[in-house]
């Protein structure tokens, strides 16, 4: 027993050491997030073919996206994760409170990001009439492309919605985390949880940072009159 | 312990560069620049990628066998979409081929036998 004393918490058996244990932890993080790659990887090898199919149709639908609200907020995601960061450096130096207090602050941002979501985006769409098998209208102005701009509001809002599925599944993560802090189950030795759990916010955060550009800003921004 | 501790002050800086990129590919989707807006937003999003990936998830802090994994993924995600784009897109260059117009009844009547 004296022999298991001197482990440092958290520190599992079955490891030489903990800079051992700590890489085994982060690869298999890495290894979902691969799976998640893959996932993501065939909506967006998807959406990139119908792209070139339907381009017409799918800069008009680019063009009925609010700009400001996706580019809000990528700044809001980023500084979630800004946020996170500084959650896993505060466990890293032994900071308690200020782990609780950041990570706190990513909830709130993730919050923040699927309030403007849902009800500045989604619930104008809806009321747009642009989702699709619920109550879209194909407007006579789009011309020949309006028939198709649909499929374009089915990749986004399968797109967005997945992605906002894992930002919910990421809070109900970070509540447990916060929880697990503010009991100080973190130590600069052992913070694990945190560390994973960071991966996969962070990961989040990227498949954000594709999605802005391919939904919101390519094809559609500049098409003045011409169009 | 032997782990590397990235200072605040990286992470801020990492963070304002992350929102100047964000502003920065807004503000070139509004100038017509053809095909190349999708060059410049896709090449954008790479270098936020890349400053999330090295930096917030400590990649380049991290032990080879997590870089390589990681390169792997990469590579098969590159896989994915050139293979899927290398039959989509070149589908019309050769021609619907014709032949089974004339086995289709030849199916159907053996179908039908069972």
């Amino acid at each position: 027993m004296t022999v298991h004393n001197a482990h440092p918490p958290g520190f599992a058996h079955q490891f030489e050491d903990m800079e051992q244990q700590r890489e085994a932890d982060s690869l298999g993080m890495w290894v979902f997030l691969l799976t998640e790659i893959m996932f993501f990887g065939g909506l967006f090898a998807t959406y990139i073919i119908y792209r070139a199919l339907y381009l017409p149709a799918f800069e008009k639908g680019s063009s009925l996206l609010e700009v400001k609200f996706g580019a809000l907020n990528t700044a809001v995601l980023i500084g979630s994760s800004l946020t996170m960061a500084l959650a896993i450096h505060s466990a890293q130096v032994g900071k308690r409170k200020a782990q609780v207090g950041f990570l706190v602050a990513t909830m709130i941002l993730g919050a923040a990001f699927l309030f403007i979501k849902f009800n500045f985006e989604w619930r104008h769409d809806y009321v747009e009439k642009l989702v699709p098998g619920f109550n879209f209208a194909i407007r006579g102005d789009w011309g020949a492309a309006g028939q198709h701009v649909p499929m374009f509001f089915c990749f986004y809002f399968f797109m967005t919605g997945l992605h906002a599925l894992h930002m919910i599944i990421g809070i109900g993560v970070l509540t447990v985390l916060t929880i697990m802090a503010h009991r100080g189950r973190f130590t600069p030795e052992y913070y694990a949880p945190l560390e994973v759990s960071g991966l996969y916010w962070h990961f989040v955060d990227i498949v954000w940072i594709f999605l802005f550009p391919l939904l919101y800003l390519i094809g559609g921004r500049y098409m003045g009159a011409g169009h | 312990m032997s782990e590397h501790i990235v200072p605040v002050s990286l992470y801020i800086g990492i963070f304002v560069a992350l929102l100047c990129l964000t502003a920065l590919t807004t503000g070139v989707a509004y100038i017509d620049l053809g095909a190349f807006n999708t060059v410049a937003a896709l090449a954008i999003a790479v270098v936020k990628m890349l400053l999330v990936v090295l930096f917030f998830m400590h990649v380049k802090y991290s032990g080879r066998l997590i870089q390589v994994f990681i390169l792997a993924g990469a590579l098969f995600l590159a896989i994915l979409i050139t293979l899927t784009l290398a039959d989509e897109l070149t589908r019309h260059w050769s021609p619907t081929p014709t032949g089974w117009g004339t086995l289709a009844p030849l199916i159907s009547r053996f179908f039908k036998r069972l």
